[in-house]
């Protein structure tokens, strides 16, 4: 393990992210992806044309664009939040179905609050829902040493077939054909925030939250402590730092930040609570982490960026005949062409693994 | 139930103890079970199949085994690209070759085989000697694997590159080698692995269709202490209980949403690396590139 804290400020960290292999990455996995069209007998130009229209061709595609950018910008947020000190919390997409549980839950059964301060308390819910859900797998790794990658990713599938059966079951909504919740409050709904499109005020929060974070990462004490740990638990500790309570909190936050993700998504777009409600936008949410470097802004612009491939991909299906799945393919090669690239330039910027806690 | 989860673990334990965490096991099985059914569907032969699925794996490790050892790029944000990839892949080809279905035709499966005498015992006959010969194999694997983990050189070399790669270095021995051919044999396994669910079980490939077994299987690595053994009677276990949950959806299925039963095999695999994995399973230099100097 390197000790190493000279990129303490936020700007080195953008700066070098900016430069860093993500700059060509993007075109680099595009090229790929073409030559993996052109294989399977499909015309790129045609598909990439119909996916930039799909995504931002009139505004209200510009508004599907960012609203599914949204959760990945969350979750993202999560992500690296936990990457930064150097734990691998990749359970976001389990701590995202949380917060939409706890979102849509409190979003039915809470109907006699103020209208704004309703979708407050909802979206409190699903922050806290996912932070108690990543809270499991924290605790067991700074106490009895669990790995957490292991126990998050099992979680995700647990996460996941326990909202499904809630939504199938217990809380099955009375006057609903399909296995879904009745519909939450619409007190509790995100409002529409650009005339004429389903642009949702989940953005917003969005925004917010990747203010917040860069500054709690760079501009506060604890976000010190969080980059402290990631650099090298062992310095930390010398330093006077707790690890595990720096470790416990990061993750608290990390969850949180994924379980916001669920309750905006139901919140802002969905509504009600089906099961298997998310396309993966948890995991999504990790890829644009690593595109944007573990930077915010970074994570911000490369969750648009995928955002906008989910968005055209139904077009491009249409007017092309590419899978909708392709985007997938575009994100996983995306993400090693950014390590690669990283790897290559110096191989140390990458947040490490601590396996001590 | 537990083949797929043993064959997978199996090739898991020479990865992880060459200090290369392998999550890329879900896409290996993955892209494993999707290249199986694609060539015996096109083909109409099973043994081609599971060749190519050997070989896809093998790639994947390969591609992982570059990015994580040539390059000293991370190990978890490879698996994660890989299985993003594989996903991705198998979906999109899956689509386009046969359509937009959950689940596609069949093709000839894997003969069973019956041991002869042993296959006529009441009960345990058909159970355990009344089988694919895949099953056969993945019960092979396991003595064979601790033999040559624990009692050959190149096992020694591999145990020896996980916990202090310099030394092993100094001994004479490849890291980037033992490495690159350990995660490739977990690729290797975890693609017939993949197979085994598509052309071995079902007869058919649906999307995602391994649905985190490479997890669970990961899970029965460590909760097996890295061994072998250990991670034959752990895969048992988690097969056991996906075998048991699909009982009981048969038996409760109206009465009781499904999604009950599905989420036991990894709520018992949590459970148990909650319950009894502790500190120090891992080997020293786990997750940790190695730079020669």
């Amino acid at each position: 393990m390197r000790i190493s804290l000279k990129r303490s400020t936020g700007d080195v960290a953008l700066s070098a992210a900016l430069a860093g292999a993500p700059v060509w990455a993007v075109p680099g996995a595009l090229l790929l992806v073409a030559v993996i069209m052109l294989g399977i007998g499909t015309n790129p130009t045609a598909a990439f044309g119909a996916l930039a229209d799909g995504a931002f061709g009139s505004p209200y595609s510009l508004g599907i664009t960012i609203n599914k950018a949204t959760p990945l910008i969350l979750a993202g947020l999560g992500a690296l939040f936990s990457f930064r000190a150097g734990v691998f919390n990749i359970g976001q997409e389990g701590q995202l179905y949380l917060g939409g549980l706890a979102a849509t839950w409190i979003g039915i059964s809470l109907t006699n609050l103020p209208p704004v301060f309703h979708i407050f308390v909802s979206l409190a819910g699903g922050f806290a829902a996912g932070a108690l859900w990543a809270f499991v797998p924290a605790i067991l790794k700074t106490r009895r040493g669990v790995n957490e990658i292991i126990s998050t990713l099992l979680l995700n599938y647990v996460a996941m077939y326990l909202v499904s059966f809630l939504a199938f079951g217990p809380l099955r909504g009375p006057e609903t054909a399909n296995y879904q919740t009745a519909p939450v409050a619409a007190s509790a709904e995100l409002p529409f925030i650009l005339p004429a499109t389903r642009l949702h005020a989940g953005f917003l929060v969005a925004l917010a939250c990747v203010i917040a974070i860069y500054v709690v990462l760079w501009r506060t004490p604890f976000g010190l402590e969080v980059r402290a740990v990631g650099s090298s638990p062992r310095a930390a500790r010398h330093a006077g730092i707790d690890v595990s309570r720096t470790v416990v909190l990061t993750v608290l936050i990390s969850g949180g930040l994924a379980g916001l993700a669920g309750a905006v998504e139901i919140l802002g777009v969905q509504h009600v609570l089906m099961g298997y409600f998310s396309p993966g936008y948890g995991y999504s949410g990790i890829v644009a982490a690593l595109i944007g470097q573990s930077h915010p802004a970074g994570t911000l612009v490369a969750s648009v960026f995928l955002g906008a491939l989910r968005a055209g991909g139904s077009q491009m299906q249409r007017a092309a005949g590419v899978p909708v799945t392709m985007a997938y393919v575009t994100e996983g090669i995306m993400v090693l062409f950014v390590i690669a690239g990283v790897a290559l330039r110096h191989r140390a910027y990458v947040p490490k693994i601590t396996h001590v806690a | 139930m537990s083949t797929p989860l043993t064959l997978a673990a199996i090739g898991s334990v020479f990865a992880e103890r060459s200090g290369v965490i392998n999550i890329a096991l879900e896409g290996m099985m993955l892209a494993g079970a999707f290249a199986g059914f694609l060539v015996a569907y096109l083909t109409g032969n099973v043994w081609l199949g599971l060749c190519s699925a050997v070989g896809v794996g093998a790639l994947l490790g390969l591609v992982h085994s570059f990015v994580c050892v040539s390059l000293g790029g991370d190990q978890i944000v490879s698996g994660i690209a890989i299985n993003v990839l594989s996903l991705g892949l198998t979906g999109s080809l899956s689509r386009m070759i046969f359509g937009v279905t959950p689940s596609l035709g069949s093709v000839p499966r894997l003969p069973v085989i019956g041991v002869p005498l042993l296959s006529h015992i009441p009960v345990l006959g058909p159970a355990l000697f009344q089988q694919t010969l895949l099953v056969y194999l993945s019960i092979a694997l396991v003595p064979a694997a601790a033999f040559v983990l624990f009692r050959t050189h190149w096992g020694r070399s591999i145990r020896a590159v996980g916990e202090h790669p310099r030394a092993a270095h100094s001994a004479g021995i490849s890291v980037y080698r033992c490495r690159y051919v350990a995660v490739a044999l977990s690729g290797m396994l975890a693609g017939l692995a993949g197979a085994f669910l598509s052309v071995g079980q079902v007869g058919a490939f649906g999307e995602n269709m391994t649905a985190g077994r490479g997890f669970i299987a990961l899970a029965a690595v460590y909760f097996g202490k890295l061994d072998p053994v250990g991670a034959f009677f752990a895969s048992l276990l988690f097969g056991g209980a996906d075998a048991l949950q699909l009982r009981l959806q048969t038996l409760f299925g109206t009465q009781v949403p499904v999604d009950l039963f599905l989420m036991f095999p990894y709520v018992l695999a949590f459970l148990t690396l909650a319950g009894f994995v502790g500190r120090a399973t891992m080997p020293a230099a786990s997750g940790t590139p190695y730079t020669k100097e």
